[in-house]
């Protein structure tokens, strides 16, 4: 018999705790495949941040650190500065990356530190409830915004990757989305490029924003997700190599 | 480095971590200990070390987190208001049981306060200051050179316990120069890091974490934090003793104040009052067992802190009310005088006829 198929080896064999049609399953996996095929397995170490995905060190077999919230680029600052040999990559989500954590983001950025970045957006705070993320939509009812989010007031949706875009010391900023096959090959090959700048000593610092469906507080079926983030979301934050 | 050289206590301090191996410092400028980050910018670039000036203090925290989690000597410095934003940071090592060295020299407080020289961070300090039920071991230097003496202390205790050693100074001390000796002494024998984020290669995955949300979990953990922390405070109390064997008001003190209330103890004792003094190097583990162990003869406690009075909690909980502990406190930048505290022991004594 041929094996068609097969467990990604830096993927765990566990059950999962992401609700069904959750986007962090399908990163978690890309990302997997990347550390895998990049064989980098026995010198990476990864970030989990404070969200949906603190739990991230239970899937993906590399050494991890669960962090203060937001506070993942300075603790990968501090890894990559006293390991330069060690592939360092932060996983946040929009709470944890475009809210509380901007300071730390836009200063890892900003020093140029050759670190990779895996920027979650799913437009709301999953973990705590669904409520309003910086990157909600307007008009986007989440817990905190019951009538819709309105610019006056609540803001309009942030969008932190054209902001670091414009630093000297991002070397690569894209933004993709798990939102159907070909978007999720894009994604892959995004992350995997984001990987070997680091791996080839490029003077800056990667991210891939990803658009990632969650259906539960979207109050929408998997299927219906990923149509809103191609429909409505993408509107927002437009799939686009922003640099490098 | 054997040789006797002027420093002050910043810098002095800050080459004694390089000394003990320190791989890294991370920091954000706040006087009165700006020295020492602009003396690590140097410093650490010569010996082939990392320095990075963080974009706060909350980064350089969690600079401090990210190297110590992979194995390394790290270490951030800074005064009250930096102090205050690391807490979370320093909650987050205390959880992840990483060894880090965290430098305050105090300034007057509360809020921006001043930049004169304080001690009212005493209670911050010794409660561990963020949330959670968890200590950080506190040295409290009184001179320049015990202040270097005890960065070299702090990253083998920090090691030895996986625990944040905050070395607890004030402006006084940090900007103070006085000869000191910098010299590698006889260091202790330290566990393996074999917790270390260095890669999974050819081994099983480290994790380091602070969320155990397993029933019962995070209980254990911190079951076995207080079984760490019951050793360190078995094994680790510092204090000294000076005049005590007769002693009838004990002065008790710590740091910059130390050394005052030293000489008015001198003072007393010229004019034939029995003053003695107790002075806590580590201020967490407190020396409770020795100062409960001199309220065992009558005696009276005066504690003289640049605080409105926070050690002297300590100390009455140490006496539990064998005899009086009183409290002569300046905060906000006051430093108690020789004389002002001669004065304090005179009214006393005579009040109570104790010399």
């Amino acid at each position: 018999m041929k094996a068609v198929h097969k467990r990604t080896p830096v993927l765990k064999d566990c059950p999962t705790h992401y609700c069904p049609g959750c986007g962090h399953g399908i990163a978690h996996r890309i990302l997997a495949e990347v550390i895998d095929e990049l064989g980098i397995q026995g010198r990476t170490i990864g970030i989990a941040p404070v969200g949906c995905a603190v739990l991230a060190y239970n899937y993906l077999d590399v050494d991890m650190i669960e962090v203060a919230h937001g506070r993942a680029p300075a603790v990968a600052t501090g890894m990559k500065r006293t390991n330069p040999d060690s592939i360092v990559f932060s996983y946040q989500g929009d709470g944890d990356l475009a809210a509380i954590g901007t300071a730390e983001i836009l200063h890892a950025a900003h020093r140029a530190e050759p670190l990779t970045v895996i920027f979650i957006n799913n437009a709301v705070f999953g973990m705590t409830g669904g409520q309003m993320a910086p990157t909600t939509t307007l008009g986007q009812v989440t817990a905190t915004t019951p009538a819709g989010r309105q610019a006056r007031g609540e803001g309009y949706p942030l969008q932190v990757s054209e902001i670091l875009a414009l630093l000297p010391g991002t070397v690569y900023v894209e933004r993709c989305a798990l939102s159907g096959t070909v978007s999720i090959k894009r994604a892959k090959a995004a992350i995997k490029h984001a990987f070997e700048l680091q791996m080839d000593g490029a003077p800056g610092l990667s991210l891939v924003e990803v658009l990632s469906p969650c259906p539960t507080y979207w109050r929408m079926s998997p299927g219906d997700a990923m149509k809103w983030i191609k429909e409505e979301m993408s509107q927002v934050f437009p799939i686009a190599r922003l640099k490098g | 480095m054997s040789a006797r050289i002027l420093m002050c206590g910043n810098e002095a301090l800050a080459e004694a971590a390089i000394l003990a191996g320190c791989d890294a410092y991370f920091g954000y400028p706040i006087t009165p200990q700006n020295e020492i980050t602009a003396y690590m910018s140097r410093r650490m670039a010569e010996e082939g070390r990392v320095f990075v000036q963080s974009e706060s203090e909350l980064a350089a925290i969690n600079m401090v987190f990210g190297a110590a989690a992979t194995g390394k000597r790290t270490m951030t410095s800074s005064s009250s208001p930096g102090i205050s934003l690391m807490q979370e940071g320093m909650s987050f090592l205390a959880g992840a049981e990483l060894p880090a060295v965290v430098v305050n020299v105090m300034r007057g407080g509360p809020g921006l306060g001043n930049i004169a020289p304080s001690q009212g961070d005493y209670f911050q300090a010794t409660r561990g200051g963020g949330h959670g039920d968890y200590r950080t071991i506190v040295l409290g230097p009184s001179r320049v050179q015990e202040l270097a003496d005890c960065m070299v202390l702090a990253f083998d205790l920090a090691d030895q316990y996986r625990i944040t050693v905050m070395v607890l100074a004030d402006g006084i001390l940090g900007q103070m120069m006085e000869p000191v000796v910098l010299e590698a002494k006889q260091r202790r024998e330290l566990p393996p890091k074999d917790w270390a984020l260095t890669g999974a290669d050819g081994r099983e995955q480290n994790i380091v974490r602070s969320l155990w949300l397993g029933e019962g979990a995070l209980e254990e953990l911190n079951n076995k934090l207080q079984a760490k922390y019951q050793q360190i405070q078995e094994n680790e109390v510092l204090c000294e003793e000076y005049q005590m064997d007769d002693a009838e008001i004990v002065i008790v003190a710590y740091g910059t104040v130390a050394r005052i209330a030293r000489t008015a103890v001198d003072k007393a004792r010229e004019e034939g009052i029995n003053a003695g003094l107790i002075r806590p190097i580590t201020l967490w583990p407190f020396p409770t067992k020795q100062i409960s162990a001199a309220a065992e003869t009558f005696r009276m406690f005066l504690t003289v802190e640049m605080s409105c009075g926070q050690m002297v909690e300590d100390v009455q909980l140490a006496v539990a009310g064998k005899c009086p502990v009183l409290l002569h406190g300046r905060p906000g930048g006051g430093v108690p005088g020789v004389e002002e505290i001669l004065e304090k022991i005179r009214q006393l004594t005579i009040r109570t006829g104790a010399a």
